[in-house]
């Protein structure tokens, strides 16, 4: 049933981002390839989309996950399982367990998943542009123009770091992507 | 005496629709997800409300990151539980979300159609390509932060050169498993030295 497996899903979503938004964007793709609900190419707009609209990236792919595969039901069921296992959490940090995150072991798990995240995202990462510019589907399949794209996305990007401190903002860059994108194909 | 308790309810209604009200406010003004979303909870519950200290912002930042979750719900939570129980804790959180989610929601019923023109379709072709970078920068900053000890650079390099392989070649192995098995390596090296470091002091 739909509706069991969107709470389902994002539950263990929303129980395993740990890091924010970033880190729960593989679980996410994890659970909609795993359902079928979204592939690959349309994750990737939905990512953009919870980029530049306002709130937290989470609960805006759940939101959307749960709205395209059942309707209003779907996107509130979807929403309100990606944020249970925080508040639940949290909540349950003030009540009884103050000196929970201080506990050596607690720690000790702590230190493990977090490197583990961070490669997993970085995996991601990587994996999203070799996808989009060099790889289709495990087969080698240079695309020259996207390469180009890339590069000037990742020049400007990171080259306005050395300019102004905190370089364009991820809106920005999607904007200049979006541009880029029309002129060229 | 019922009076005054009377006035406390009314009190208390206030601050839970006045949190209700502050956090769909920051839902409403915060692009780019958490981290962005810290500072103006800062700006705002710290400085001008005054509803937490500087100390507790630290704490509710800490927590936030080793807790699951949207960091944006962890400090809502956080921060109305503390002013007002659980009508806070609640009222907090669905502010929040509640501004994404309509707009969410609208776009939702717009974005297929939509991605149907052509000029849309290439311009998200460019967008494709920035998300990956977008990805790429996050875990980047991450990495650049983290302490550099060699079993967290192993657990970093192993679980990358894995998840790069299940990426490409769509092996299965869901990234949940990966980060089981990281937290229980980690636990079981932490034991193991204990005990280490405990036998070479009784010796």
């Amino acid at each position: 049933m739909i509706y069991i497996d969107l709470f389902l899903g994002f539950l263990k979503v929303g129980l395993f981002s740990f890091g924010g938004a970033y880190a729960a964007i593989p679980l996410i793709r994890d659970v909609v390839l795993h359902y079928g609900w979204l592939d690959d190419e349309k994750l990737a707009y939905m990512i953009a989309v919870s980029e530049s609209t306002p709130g937290p990236i989470m609960v805006n792919m759940a939101t959307y996950v749960g709205s395209m595969t059942a309707g209003i039901p779907g996107a509130l069921i979807a929403t309100f399982s990606v944020v249970l296992p925080a508040f639940v959490i949290i909540v349950l940090i003030m009540i009884l367990l103050k000196g929970l995150l201080k506990n050596p072991y607690v720690q000790a798990v702590l230190r493990g998943l977090k490197p583990c995240i961070m490669g997993i995202i970085l995996a991601m990462g990587i994996s999203m542009i070799l996808q989009s510019t060099v790889i289709k589907v495990t087969v080698l399949a240079p695309d020259l123009r996207a390469v180009v794209i890339c590069s000037v996305l990742a020049v400007v990007y990171f080259g306005s770091r050395k300019i102004v401190k905190s370089g364009i903002s991820p809106i920005l860059l999607i904007c200049i992507a979006a541009v880029i994108g029309i002129v060229v194909y | 005496m019922e009076i005054t308790t009377k006035k406390n309810i009314t009190a208390e209604a206030i601050v839970v629709i006045e949190l209700f009200l502050t956090f769909a406010k920051i839902g409403l003004f915060t692009f780019g997800g958490g981290y962005a979303m810290i500072s103006l909870i800062q700006d705002i519950c710290v400085e001008k409300k005054k509803w937490i200290s500087h100390d507790e912002m630290m704490d509710i930042t800490v927590i936030a990151e080793s807790t699951p979750g949207p960091i944006a719900i962890n400090c809502a939570t956080y921060v109305g539980y503390k002013k007002c129980g659980m009508a806070g804790a609640v009222s907090a959180t669905v502010g929040v979300i509640l501004p994404s989610f309509v707009i969410i929601y609208l776009i939702s019923l717009f974005l297929d159609s939509f991605l149907e023109i052509a000029w849309i379709a290439s311009a998200f072709k460019g967008i494709k390509i920035a998300v990956g970078i977008l990805i790429l920068d996050a875990a980047l900053k991450m990495i650049v932060k983290m302490p550099k000890k060699p079993f967290q650079l192993f657990v970093l390099i192993t679980v990358f050169l894995i998840m790069m392989a299940v990426n490409l070649f769509s092996i299965k192995i869901s990234s949940i498993s990966l980060m089981i098995a990281a937290g229980l390596c980690s636990l079981v090296v932490f034991c193991v030295r204990n005990k280490i470091n405990g036998e070479e002091r009784s010796l």
